[in-house]
């Protein structure tokens, strides 16, 4: 195969789709042994494109060649025996297996279950610098080696073009760099890579060829020679794009919520939240950094009431709240706006006015005495729907129905009801089109001017240090830093997050 | 045109049930084809049966039973909380009522509330075990209502003893409770045409089902209550105790299943027998899936199942294998979970498709 000749061609791809953005006249050409991002917005269709190409969905219309050859990809399975592997962005690994039992179930019949599969894969890591110990256990490994693990297993599948479903999303700045190191690795041995993101330095970093989609199409296609991120953000919305930043401080010396020395620890004895202690005060907003999975969850979990503090105090003003169950502490003026809102947020299955009362079973306008007050909830949804802009035919749709975004603005919209004091916001913006972003923060800084004080956690380090007026750094369940949001980089504060320079930095 | 028929919920439930009740006609048909006989002469000919004032009145009868039955079982799937124990909360209710009931003289009116205070309290105390086992010790609702039938099934064995609560039955060598006296019976409505007499307490089956509707539609228990079943991670996010709503709908959905032998308690044999009728929590089941665990829908369910009962009798007089009946019942209960599953998805999907229409986000 010459180097210039496409691994993979997708023409005019068509896909429908109820309610979601579908794809429409795609066209990419993905030359081989070359690093092909795909960027675009969440919900602008790069899923299902990709989800098209590793054979999970069928394409209404279009064709797919893959060197030269014009396929029909019924399955994945499908798609591996031509050589087209997929790393999602979810691990899909057995934790209690090793990393050898990982790689090796489900294609035992390639080089078995022993000797020789251990060699293949020791030869592959060596090959491609991936560095993965065949012996040790998943649950072991970090986030990076695990994603290294995912991406050995795709290769000792065979794939010559492999996939990688947002692989940047769950990494810290550091382990992007060794991501990107195995990723250009891949391509010195011939190898094709196509990359999904919606992070553009990252994409202009490692990238040879650059596919824009919006809204279900491909826009255009440049070399990351030619734009800069800013000309980039623009192709990939159709518009300016909004800054996360706050005004002036608005932060007051009234303590709103007070955790001190907090511990949560699980049924097993392991400590989630470790002895941690924080203020949040009127007008303030108090940022989390840290990776996934440090005990932002379980520290929100804590605060709400859903999981039990093993010690410590939680106080909102003069409330003590330790002691009170999560109905109590939204009653005394939490807001809460959760991580997975189809989890913990919405009922998918219930009307928009029903999902209003949600979380507000006990107030007005939601109830009278103990009876529904259908009309007062409904009169209530409707002010939601027009004052946060909640793209809806109607009141009686069901929130299913929703995009992402809107389901996001009608939570945040219900959770400011109800004048709340401290509002915790888990990922508000993750997941939403950028007008949605925009809306969502300004609604947030709004609430903030008339002194609301809230905590905000986010997977986003620009909206993180933009939004907040105190930064906070979680690892493994304590805080370890304290940053100041008005001088630190991104890229600083992903050290902090990793814990390379524990302290104070900035 | 399919479309806009199916874009409203209860429509959809109405299609379902319908094109459930065809495909189990159709099945019923090849298997009684398959048997040797003729499908719309046995169709007529349980319709013909059915449709006579005796049977029509034991319809009504034992779907009034069928009723609270599934009604009980209805509270406990809203929120995803599988009480396979209404057969033994009833029968132990239906046993302890009775015992209560002929021991007690009191005045009329009086009386009859007390042995139904007595049955509604003994099936929410008997479900509270399960409950307070769920709550305290995790132990799985499923496992612990059935197993605690057999321990109410040898508990009624135990006091439905000469020595204990029971009596002989005059003339047989049958043993039941001391039978209640008149001021303790509730007297039957007539029925043209028939010698049989409509039970009353139908009439409380059926405030039974309104005062459901009203507590799931409209009191913020029933919204809780429904929250919890569609999503429990959302309702305990939202301030739900789930704790608390376990035991609450368990012991509801007890006190519910003790009520359903008093219907033929009060009614009809006046005394728990040997041969007082089992297994009917156990149908309540399937009614309350066919109802969709609605009050409406499951007051439908429980006519149907009883007319197929009732017009079945006339099938061993044809030499056919009443049986039979039974096929058509497992065939609706099971092509109406499909159905329904399929319609509302197809539903969904109209849902979303019309939302994303009226808002021009899709490229058609």
């Amino acid at each position: 195969m010459s180097p210039t000749e496409p691994a993979v061609e997708l023409h005019g791809i068509t896909k429908r789709f109820p309610g979601v953005v579908a794809n429409h006249d795609i066209d990419i050409e993905v030359v081989a042994g070359t690093v092909h991002a795909i960027v675009g917005e969440n919900g602008a269709g790069k899923s299902t494109l990709m989800k098209i190409l590793y054979g999970m969905q069928r394409p209404d219309e279009g064709t797919i060649k893959v060197a030269g050859n014009e396929v029909s990809l019924h399955s994945p399975a499908d798609a591996i025996a031509r050589g087209i592997g997929m790393v999602h962005q979810h691990f899909m690994l057995a934790d209690n297996l090793s990393v050898l039992e990982n790689v090796v179930l489900g294609a035992e019949k390639l080089y078995g279950i022993g000797g020789k599969a251990r060699r293949r894969i020791e030869e592959i890591s060596r090959q491609y610098g991936l560095g993965v110990e065949p012996d040790r256990l998943v649950e072991q490994l970090g986030v990076g080696a695990r994603q290294r693990v995912e991406i050995l297993k795709v290769l000792y599948r065979g794939a010559k073009i492999l996939i990688l479903d947002e692989p940047t999303a769950v990494l810290v700045p550091q382990e992007v760099e060794e991501l990107f190191g195995n990723l250009r690795e891949l391509k010195r041995e011939g190898l094709t890579v196509i990359f999904i993101s919606h992070k553009l330095d990252e994409v202009l970093s490692v990238a040879d060829t650059i596919t824009v989609i919006r809204r279900g199409t491909t826009v255009g296609t440049v070399e990351p020679g030619e734009v800069t991120a800013r000309q980039l953000a623009e192709l990939m919305v159709g518009s300016e794009l909004p800054v996360p930043e706050l005004r002036e401080s608005t932060v007051t010396d009234v303590p709103v919520l007070s955790m001190s020395d907090v511990t949560v620890r699980d049924a097993g004895g392991r400590t989630l939240v470790d002895d941690v202690s924080l203020t949040i005060h009127e007008g303030e907003i108090l940022g989390i950094a840290g990776v996934e999975g440090n005990g932002q969850a379980e520290l929100v979990e804590a605060i709400m009431g859903m999981l039990p503090v093993e010690s410590g105090v939680i106080r909102l003003g003069e409330t003590d709240l330790t002691k009170l169950g999560t109905r109590r502490r939204r009653e005394a003026g939490i807001g809460f706006i959760p991580e997975d809102r189809h989890r913990h947020g919405l009922l998918l299955d219930s009307p928009l006015w029903e999902n209003r009362i949600l979380g507000h079973q006990t107030r007005p306008p939601n109830v009278k005495g103990v009876l529904i007050d259908r009309q007062g909830a409904r009169r209530d949804t409707e002010r939601i729907v027009r004052d946060y802009d909640v793209r809806t035919p109607g009141i009686d749709v069901n929130a299913a129905s929703l995009s992402g975004g809107n389901q996001q603005k009608l939570i945040v919209g219900r959770e400011m009801s109800d004048d709340p004091k401290l509002l915790i916001a888990a990922h508000p913006t993750r997941g939403v089109d950028v007008g949605a972003q925009s809306a969502i923060w300004d609604h947030l800084r709004h609430a903030r001017a008339e002194g609301l004080a809230v905590l905000l956690i986010s997977a986003d380090l620009d909206e993180l240090i933009g939004m907040s007026d105190t930064l906070r750094v979680i690892l493994r369940g304590r805080l370890v830093g304290e940053a100041d949001p008005a001088t630190i980089t991104p890229d600083q504060l992903g050290s902090l997050m990793t814990g390379a320079g524990e302290g104070s930095a900035a | 045109m399919i479309y806009r028929v199916l874009a409203k919920s209860y429509t959809r439930t109405i299609v379902a049930a319908l094109v459930a009740l065809v495909f189990s006609l159709i099945i019923t048909s090849i298997v009684l084809s398959v048997s040797g006989f003729n499908p719309p002469s046995t169709f007529q000919a349980m319709f013909e049966f059915g449709k006579d004032p005796d049977s029509i009145v034991n319809t009504v009868n034992r779907a009034a039973t069928y009723y609270l039955s599934a009604l009980a079982v209805a509270i406990g799937f809203r929120m995803n909380l599988f009480n396979i124990g209404v057969d033994g909360q009833y029968r132990l209710a239906a046993m302890l009522a009775a015992a209560a009931g002929g021991a007690w003289a009191l005045p009329a009116v009086l009386h009859q509330v007390v042995i139904i205070l007595v049955a509604v309290v003994v099936g929410g105390l008997w479900a509270a075990i399960a409950a307070f086992l769920k709550v305290t010790r995790g132990v799985s609702e499923v496992i612990s209502t059935i197993m605690l039938n057999f321990i109410a099934s040898g508990l009624i064995a135990f006091l439905l003893n000469p020595q204990r609560l029971a009596v002989k039955v005059a003339g047989s060598n049958n043993i039941g409770t001391e039978p209640i006296s008149s001021s303790g019976r509730m007297p039957g409505i007539s029925y043209p045409g028939s010698e049989l007499k409509i039970y009353s307490f139908v009439l409380v089956a059926m405030l039974a089902g309104i005062a459901f509707w009203y507590m799931i539609n409209r009191t913020r228990f029933g919204f809780d209550l429904r929250a919890t079943g569609l999503s429990q991670s959302a309702a305990v996010a939202s301030g739900v105790d789930a704790k608390r709503m376990v035991v609450v709908a368990m012991v509801m959905s007890g006190a519910v299943a003790g009520m359903v032998g008093m219907p033929q308690l009060l009614g009809g044999s006046y005394s728990y027998s040997l041969d007082f009728p089992t297994g009917i929590g156990f149908t309540g089941i399937g009614i309350a899936l066919l109802g969709r665990n609605s009050p409406v829908g499951i007051a439908f369910a429980s006519l149907l199942w009883a007319f197929l009962d009732q017009s079945s009798q006339i099938l061993d007089f044809n030499d056919i294998p009443k049986e039979i009946v039974a096929i058509t019942q497992a065939a609706v209960l099971l092509s109406v979970v499909i159905v329904y599953e399929v319609v509302t998805r197809v539903g969904q999907r109209i849902d979303q498709r019309h939302v994303a229409a009226q808002l021009g986000e899709v490229p058609a």
